[in-house]
């Protein structure tokens, strides 16, 4: 027992090449300020791959319908701000408090199945919760999107043009989050998750719920999907009917398997490369992105099966 | 009433289309459980194959048919000989992404060599029209593509339910190592079944054209429906997809008619209500 608590505690200590990622993160306000809101679009989106990273790379929850839940938290959020008050931080908790109910409420299905059956319950519930808000025209405005939405100052700093207060806001609350999800990996929750990844009929053997602690980790990334969701409603004050679309689910699965799945800063690397690329792309027809991304998968796929970091991990390991 | 089974019908006819589309993703994900999530870029061949015989280079519509088939088929063989077979042994989640990758490249293709509108295609006036039966009319095409897909599945349960290499597929379905062991030649097999399942895909592709319509994005647009065929039906059972396919196709119609509303939500609403009671499909055995 020593032993994996002190394999534990190793794994936790901070290195210097983390502080150092993090610190370069400050770098767009004073290099790159004309990409500031490009920028917090990429915080958003490591946000939500990180989500994803926690039920699939750690738990081994396959799933083609999470943008649900940055959906859910996205519309809770502007419809907050549109009809009660528009003051942002207690709108992003309140988001993804009740995007956690939501989580937690379908994890009771989606843990009692695998394989086939549960990417296909993961995407028709997704279906289902974007066919409910485009029918509810009425309260989310349907196809339109969720016009109307005011967002106040966040603790006085308005929401100005240059993104300068929604890169600060995203980011912040994607590094939280970041170091919530890493206190839970590297917890002895993170390795039994890990277990049931591995071998789900042998973990309930060897004494841990396998369902109780799927369930937990669900609602989890489910509040931080949901809070994702909600930045991006604040930073952009519009809501509109792609946040709940299976072209996210897909756009976020395809990032986070570029970066690397299992991996705390697979989702967060994925984001930067995809949504740069796709930023310096976006001049040319959107079609032909998607040709070079569909090469960029089936390359990954064929000779990079964990993603850019396994890749640079296995070539760190080789050159020493 | 009439009007009633006019619906149910119109959703027949729908539904065996949705048959002809998913019924080879249900036999080679039952034989290889490879999750082929490129079934509908098949499909998709074989529309533009069938558009361009018939309105560039002024082939008939059904001669146009069998060539949407073999092109369909020989791309699928190819691709699963050079691509596919390497992934047999991956997870889950490579094959869905890999074959995701695909569907990605096909669509862009598909949108350089044809742009993004609708492609019209010109079916002979023999089967336009509607015909008259007991007070109620009935499209002639979607007769047409009810007695197409009927012919289809008893050619297919009788090939495989008594012939020798039906044999060998359903007993590579049933249990591919125990088939091994008995000498039976499973990648021959399912290449075999491979082409049959692309080659069908890409017939009901260009019959499609006239019903649904046919886009570069049709990959991805009914993806979605032969999946929910392929999930419900219950992997390698073709009676299991072809009642799927029925029940998905006039339930779709059914909501579409007396609750336009709804939109989609109701065909997702009895995918998800029976992947829940019986999560390896109707016909599952797994």
């Amino acid at each position: 027992m020593a032993s994996a608590s002190g394999h534990l505690a190793a794994q936790i200590r901070w290195r210097w090449i983390e502080s150092a990622f993090w610190l370069a993160t400050l770098l767009p306000f004073v290099v790159t300020p004309a990409y500031l809101s490009l920028a917090s679009q990429i915080a958003i989106t490591a946000l939500f791959a990180l989500s994803l990273d926690l039920i699939l790379g750690y738990a081994g929850i396959v799933s083609l319908g999470h943008a649900a839940y940055f959906g859910f938290g996205a519309y809770t959020a502007g419809l907050l701000a549109k009809h009660y008050w528009g003051e942002p931080l207690s709108g992003l908790l309140l988001a993804g408090a009740l995007t956690g109910l939501v989580g937690y409420a379908t994890s009771h299905i989606v843990v009692r199945f695998r394989h086939l059956a549960l990417i296909m319950l993961t995407l028709g519930l997704g279906l289902l919760l974007h066919e409910a808000a485009n029918s509810a025209s009425w309260l989310t405005g349907g196809a339109d999107g969720l016009q109307g939405v005011k967002v106040a100052p966040l603790l006085g700093f308005r929401f100005d043009l240059y993104g300068r207060t929604a890169y600060a806001y995203s980011l912040a609350v994607l590094f939280l989050c970041f170091l919530i999800s890493r206190r839970i990996i590297h917890s002895p929750f993170g390795l039994a998750l890990r277990g049931i990844r591995e071998n789900l009929v042998r973990m309930p053997a060897i004494g841990a719920p396998s369902r109780a602690h799927l369930r937990k980790v669900y609602t989890i990334a489910a509040v931080m999907a949901g809070m994702a969701g909600a930045l991006l409603t604040h930073t952009t004050s519009t809501v509109s009917l792609d946040t709940l679309s299976f072209g996210r689910s897909a756009d976020v699965l395809v990032i986070l398997i570029l970066g690397g799945a299992g991996r705390l800063y697979g989702g967060i690397v994925g984001a930067l490369i995809y949504m740069v690329a796709r930023d310096q792309f976006s001049g040319i027809n959107p079609q032909y992105w998607y040709f070079w991304i569909g090469l960029l998968l089936i390359a990954v796929v064929m000779f990079l099966p964990n993603g850019i970091l396994g890749g640079l991990g296995a070539l760190h390991k080789k050159s020493r | 009433m009439q009007s009633f089974i006019g619906v149910l019908f119109d959703g027949f006819a729908y539904g065996m289309l949705l048959f002809l589309l998913s019924v080879g993703l249900s036999v080679t994900l039952g034989m290889m459980n490879f999750v082929n999530l490129a079934h509908c870029s098949f499909a998709m061949i074989g529309g533009y194959v069938a558009v361009v015989l018939t309105n560039s280079l002024g082939w008939p519509f059904l001669a146009s048919l069998p060539m949407a088939f073999v092109a369909a088929a020989a791309v699928s063989v190819v691709l699963e000989r050079t691509l596919y077979r390497r992934l047999y042994r991956s997870s889950d989640l490579d094959q869905c992404l890999f074959t995701i990758g695909v569907v990605f490249v096909s669509v862009a293709v598909a949108a350089y060599y044809f742009g993004t509108v609708q492609q019209p295609i010109d079916t002979p006036p023999y089967l336009r029209g509607s015909v008259e039966l007991m007070g109620v009319s009935f499209a002639v095409y979607r007769l047409f593509l009810v007695v197409t897909a009927l012919l289809i599945t008893a050619i297919l349960i009788v090939a495989l339910e008594y012939t020798r290499f039906g044999a060998q597929v359903r007993a590579a379905v049933d249990n591919q190592r125990m088939a091994r062991g008995l000498g039976i030649d499973v990648d021959r097999a399912f290449a075999i079944t491979f082409a049959l399942g692309g080659g069908l895909a890409g017939l009901g592709g260009a019959l499609a054209i006239e019903i649904i319509g046919l886009d570069h994005a049709f990959a991805f647009t009914y993806l979605v429906y032969v999946l929910i065929v392929v999930a419900v039906g219950g992997l390698g059972s073709i009676g299991g997809s072809f009642l799927a396919a029925a029940v998905i196709g006039i339930s779709d119609m059914a909501g579409k008619y007396y609750f336009p509303w709804l939109g989609a939500f109701l065909i997702y609403l009895v995918m998800v209500g029976l992947l829940m009671w019986r999560p390896a499909g109707l016909f599952g055995k797994r």
